[in-house]
């Protein structure tokens, strides 16, 4: 009994138009020709133009990819260990401990968690800079792939990987050829997941970063502190597009995939019967 | 023991102790450090000698935190804040959470689509759109006048008002998605058989939709409340001076007056006043996870 009640449909539109509008505006202003981001006075792309000649937004852009590449790879790797661990591992000791400190990460204010980072690399003496902000967002990131990758883990059938140990396969080739490409669509979501959240941080780059490495976030900062810009309105809505078109693609594909597994188990159920 | 379940679990579990779990001790030393003119700007250090250093340890930052107006202000204010928005995204969330529950099956993936889409979009930038819409003369203002509906534009910028309709937006999908996961899994049945029992179609609602979602809306409120409490992004941006949050006092106490000792302070008691409805959350989230399998 699913219909669409006047409650719901009004409910819904509201809603979304509250998610979306400021978006949808953000773009729309993004092609005012004005400097006043209010003032509409026609359509132009000039702003586009000042922001691909602006070599700081580049630089910037470059470290940004650079430190999100390299750190949602690591998270990747470590917070898929950790689901592992967390749902596989069984027992040992301070396992509570281990668990706290997967979850804590993703409720932590970030401005306690850059304070404290930052303190701990000023204490060991490191440098601050590109590893620095790497290793700040490779640890809150692996906590969120590992959330992701262990609520897969938990509704995956342990018999197939049971199967795999009876029939000689040592636990890592277990791993490897039953357990990873069965989990793979969120490995690769909580790789995606790390590398927008390192994308998008700026209170806890702000504390790791050194002089010589300003990530795109602190850029627009220092850009938005002073009101409205229209070169920012130009970045966001490219930043926006990227994104819009990533979520539609990947919904898309996972979409395809499941009308073809409907479609496998269909045709597996005609040819035993 | 297998060596390679111990490399599986010590290489994360290393990780998260060396880059999450000390650096909480280091805060706390520090915050038990005086101000000084050095790089790194706090004495004492080990370079002291460790005896020295426990030696000149004391509460003084913690006594003048409860000495000065601005932190009590700035705590209790952002607990206020905090808690309004948690309350106003229930409001939001909750009706939209519904409708997509029992929205005809074929929309729903688009709808989830539209409810995960501002997750992946840059937070600055989200809160960044509000700046054009409601400054004085920004958009909103803007269509009230031209609708005759005010005669001079309000202020809304740099209020408290700003402030809050930042969190419920920029927070909304965290509230909308448990709550939505909670009422996906209620059985059905069970508001038909309070129909067929006589209940009206209101009282069925509250009687039995409402506390079966209630894990859902418990989750979803953690998730809002607590990063707006420490939230620095929007009232820095939207707020201006007119907010007082204690994320901010920390990051201007830390960039601003480059003063350590109180910035360590200042974290120190957050995470106090955080403990709490951290370790509720988790416990929460256990009993779920226990109930799903």
């Amino acid at each position: 009994m699913r219909r669409a009640s006047w409650f719901n449909i009004t409910s819904l539109t509201l809603g979304f138009a509250f998610l979306y509008l400021p978006m949808v505006l953000l773009v729309f202003y993004s092609f005012n020709s004005s400097k006043l981001v209010t003032v509409w006075a026609g359509f132009s792309t000039k702003w586009y133009g000042e922001l691909i000649r602006n070599e700081a937004f580049l630089d910037a852009a470059v470290v940004t990819l650079k430190v999100a590449v390299i750190s949602s790879t690591l998270a990747t790797i470590l917070g898929t260990m950790a689901a592992y661990v967390l749902v596989r591992g069984g027992k040992f000791m301070g396992r509570t401990l281990f668990s706290g400190m997967v979850y804590a990460p993703l409720v932590m204010p970030e401005v306690i968690t850059g304070l404290s980072l930052l303190l701990l690399f000023i204490g060991i003496g490191l440098d601050r800079g590109v590893l620095t902000i790497v290793l700040a967002h490779t640890t809150f990131s692996m906590c969120y792939v590992s959330v992701v990758v262990s609520s897969r883990l938990v509704t995956f059938d342990r018999s197939l990987e049971e199967a795999a140990l009876d029939l000689g396969c040592s636990p890592f080739d277990a791993f490897r050829l039953v357990t990873l490409p069965i989990i793979a669509p969120a490995v690769i979501s909580g790789w995606l997941l790390a590398f927008t959240l390192s994308l998008d941080d700026l209170v806890i780059a702000s504390f790791t970063t050194g002089p010589s490495s300003t990530t795109l976030p602190i850029k627009i900062w220092s850009a938005v502190r002073l009101g409205v810009s229209p070169e920012i309105n130009a970045l966001s809505t490219i930043m926006i597009g990227v994104v819009t078109v990533g979520v539609i693609a990947a919904s898309l594909i996972s979409k395809h995939r499941t009308v073809k597994a409907q479609h496998d188990l269909q045709a597996a159920e005609r040819g035993t019967s | 023991m297998n060596i390679r379940r111990f490399i599986l679990i010590a290489v994360p579990y290393a990780w998260l102790l060396a880059l999450f779990f000390i650096p909480f001790f280091i805060v706390f030393k520090i915050s038990l450090s005086d101000l000084a003119l050095a790089i790194p700007p706090y004495s004492p250090t080990v370079k002291d000698g460790i005896f020295n250093m426990l030696s000149a340890f004391d509460f003084e930052n913690f006594t003048f935190l409860a000495s000065d107006d601005l932190y009590w202000k700035a705590y209790l204010s952002s607990l206020k804040i905090a808690l309004i928005s948690t309350i106003f995204a229930v409001i939001v969330g909750y009706p939209m959470a519904y409708g997509m529950a029992r929205a005809p099956d074929e929309w729903r993936p688009t709808l989830m689509m539209l409810v995960i889409l501002p997750f992946w979009t840059s937070f600055l930038i989200r809160v960044y759109a509000w700046v054009g819409i409601l400054s004085n003369e920004g958009l909103l203002n803007q269509l009230l006048l031209w609708l005759g509906l005010i005669d001079a534009p309000l202020t809304i910028m740099n209020t408290t008002t700003a402030v809050y309709i930042g969190i419920v937006y920029t927070y909304l999908p965290f509230m909308i998605l448990p709550i939505y996961a909670a009422l996906d899994r209620l059985d059905e049945s069970l508001i038909e058989a309070a129909e067929d029992l006589g209940c009206s179609r209101t009282k069925a609602f509250w009687l039995v939709t409402v506390p079966l979602s209630r894990n859902g809306i418990i989750a979803g409120c953690f998730l809002v409340f607590i990063p707006a409490l420490g939230e620095f992004v929007i009232p820095s941006l939207l707020g201006g001076s007119g907010t007082l949050m204690i994320g901010k006092v920390l990051f201007e106490e830390f960039f601003n007056n480059r003063d350590w000792p109180v910035a360590s302070a200042v974290a120190v008691v957050l995470l106090l006043i955080l403990i709490v409805p951290i370790t509720l959350f988790q416990r929460n989230q256990q009993r779920q996870a226990e109930a799903d399998t």
